[in-house]
């Protein structure tokens, strides 16, 4: 069997005094679409950051591609993993085309400029998020769930194995949330990418992704196949708030109490 | 690349001419088929030693200057992400200023002026970089919260410093050597002669920072994400901001602290072609020299024999016609 795109061993996250994450172990193999669930500040964010290499780990070990994390280069990793912020801000006037594009950076050499297929990948991504014809927009004319959209397409652009996403739906409406789940999950398992992404819409969670991983305020962390670990007690555990979970119309549905 | 390239001779024509107007213009005007007599073949003419003793130096270090300027602001726009950060705003300016200044309080010649300049911006490049240590090296700050605002306020209280002290300086001194140093505070090309140093520094900076031009498109993305997609941000941002410094410290080595064209011109430029880094760095380089080469020329011939500060001119002339740029089209890239 090949390498997990991601293997995650005895990880242990701290901030400060606070442990955020304490020695979890998990690896996202081809296909797999993973949700990663937790109150705010328990660490999903610092986690994903960690696995992006923005940070160092208090303790453990991560692999990309069957490597260690740190033996990559910059570049290579870029070609390996994606990342999607949580907040995305913009200083300068820039087009839609341009901030698409810089998702093509990755696999461009150093005196390579863009050239028509980068063009025809990055108008094919802006395609996938609902986003034909905005080329030319300035991104600081755009609304937040549309600048949302072009980020997204950029990560598309990038086009890498695995794909980390931080809150990819905030200030997505209803039919865009449905639509970039659709297309990352289309891209797992027509294209066997790896996705990863933080979520708070527990019913979207478990509508999407096949595994999920649970933090908790105590740094313990839940993890496996959705059915495994959004159990009641677990989610109770987690949110500290009482969630029922109701079987209907063939879905699985959370509901808080 | 094609349109690069189209921009980027279009603005070198632009320059040239510049050139040719900046020696032909003067006390004596000099008609074009003279000047070219008088740059290729000199002889002993009245016009010839005109051109190459005295216009000629000034014009070449005019343009490098202005070159320096546009190039230093356009990078630390960059590093800073802020549009409103000009080659100065880190404080270089300041620290060049009081080495200068104290040369002039202690009767120096203009060489250590220029010295004092030099050493004065070294000293307040080295204090940002030791002060803002964190900011350049450990990668464990970054992440949600962007360097670029932490550095940023570092550099406008250094800058706040310096002023303090300048302020102090000009207040203690005698008023025999008050104007000369009000003038180098506001830039001014008048008597500069040593244009090489500006040149080969336009030129090197340009060689180290134009490979990374796409890089530095990215890196306007935001660290997080420049990161993620393979740029080396702590080393790029080490190099943009020693490149940005050597430039501005150039400059004002050179000409005193002309203000406006690092901020404008990148920023005019990006109004008019776009932020592709790429095309933007050289093209600032040519506009600033051209605008400041124009600026100089207008500085010593409209009131002449009276020489106007530079840096007054550059304002002027500048600020309108960047109103225009901003106001022309808004909200279009």
């Amino acid at each position: 069997m090949s390498a997990p795109l991601l293997r995650v061993n005895d990880l242990t996250l701290r901030v400060g005094a606070r442990t955020l994450v304490r020695e979890l172990s998990f690896r996202i193999d081809p296909g797999e679409v993973w949700c990663l669930l937790g109150p705010n500040g328990a660490g999903k964010s610092t986690l994903l950051h960690t696995v992006v290499g923005l940070r160092e780990s208090q303790g453990g070990a991560m692999e990309l591609a069957g490597r260690a994390l740190h033996a990559w280069t910059p570049g290579e990793a870029a070609r390996l993993r994606g990342f999607l912020p949580q907040t995305l801000h913009d200083a300068f006037s820039a087009s839609v085309m341009d901030n698409v594009m810089a998702g093509r950076h990755p696999y461009l050499a150093r005196w390579q400029w863009e050239n028509e297929r980068d063009r025809e990948i990055a108008l094919a991504a802006l395609q996938a998020v609902d986003l034909a014809g905005f080329e030319q927009r300035d991104v600081l004319t755009l609304s937040g769930g549309e600048r949302q959209r072009v980020a997204l397409a950029a990560l598309l652009a990038q086009d890498p194995p695995l794909l980390l996403l931080d809150e990819p739906l905030s200030h997505l409406d209803l039919r865009h949330q449905l639509l970039v789940l659709e297309e990352l999950g289309r891209l797992a398992r027509e294209r066997g990418k790896g996705v990863l992404f933080t979520v708070h819409d527990l019913n979207l969670a478990a509508r999407f992704a096949g595994h999920a991983l649970l933090l908790t305020p105590q740094g313990t962390v839940r993890q496996g196949p959705i059915g495994e670990v959004m159990t009641e007690p677990d989610l109770w555990c987690a949110f500290g708030h009482r969630v029922a979970r109701i079987e209907a119309a063939g879905r699985t549905l959370f509901i808080p109490e | 690349m094609r349109r690069a390239l189209l921009v980027w001779l279009v603005l070198a024509v632009a320059a040239l001419t510049a050139f040719a107007l900046a020696l032909a213009t003067g006390s004596r005007w000099i008609s074009p088929l003279e000047l070219t007599h008088a740059l290729f073949a000199p002889g002993d003419s009245l016009a010839g030693e005109i051109v190459t003793e005295l216009r000629l130096p000034r014009a070449l270090a005019a343009f490098a200057t202005g070159g320096l300027l546009a190039l230093a602001g356009a990078l630390m726009q960059v590093l800073l992400r802020n549009p409103l950060a000009d080659p100065y705003v880190l404080g270089l300016s300041g620290g060049a200023a009081v080495g200068a200044l104290a040369a002039m309080l202690a009767g120096l010649g203009t060489l250590f002026v220029n010295l004092g300049a030099a050493a004065g911006a070294l000293v307040a490049i080295l204090l940002v970089f030791a002060l803002a240590q964190r900011d350049f090296a450990r990668q464990q700050l970054f992440g949600p919260l962007d360097a670029s605002p932490r550095l940023l306020l570092t550099g406008v209280m250094i800058a706040a410093g310096w002023s303090a002290i300048i302020t102090l300086m000009l207040t203690l001194a005698p008023d025999a050597k008050l104007r000369g140093m009000l003038f180098w505070l506001m830039g001014d090309l008048n008597g500069v002669d040593s244009w090489a140093p500006a040149w080969f520094v336009l030129a090197a900076a340009l060689v180290v920072i134009y490979p990374a031009g796409r890089d530095l498109n990215v890196l306007l993305r935001g660290e997080a994400l420049a990161h993620a997609l393979g740029v080396r941000v702590m080393p790029l941002r080490r190099t943009v901001y020693l490149v940005a410094s050597a430039a501005t410290a150039l400059a004002v080595t050179t000409a005193g602290t002309i203000g406006f064209v690092g901020l404008v011109v990148p920023h005019a430029l990006r109004l008019a072609l776009g932020n592709d880094q790429r095309v933007l760095l050289p093209a600032s380089a040519l506009t600033g020299g051209t605008l400041l080469l124009l600026a100089d020329t207008a500085a010593r011939t409209v009131l002449a024999p009276q020489q106007l500060p530079v840096g007054v001119i550059t304002a002027l002339v500048g600020v309108p016609a960047f109103m225009f740029l901003l106001l022309r089209a808004p909200g279009k890239p």
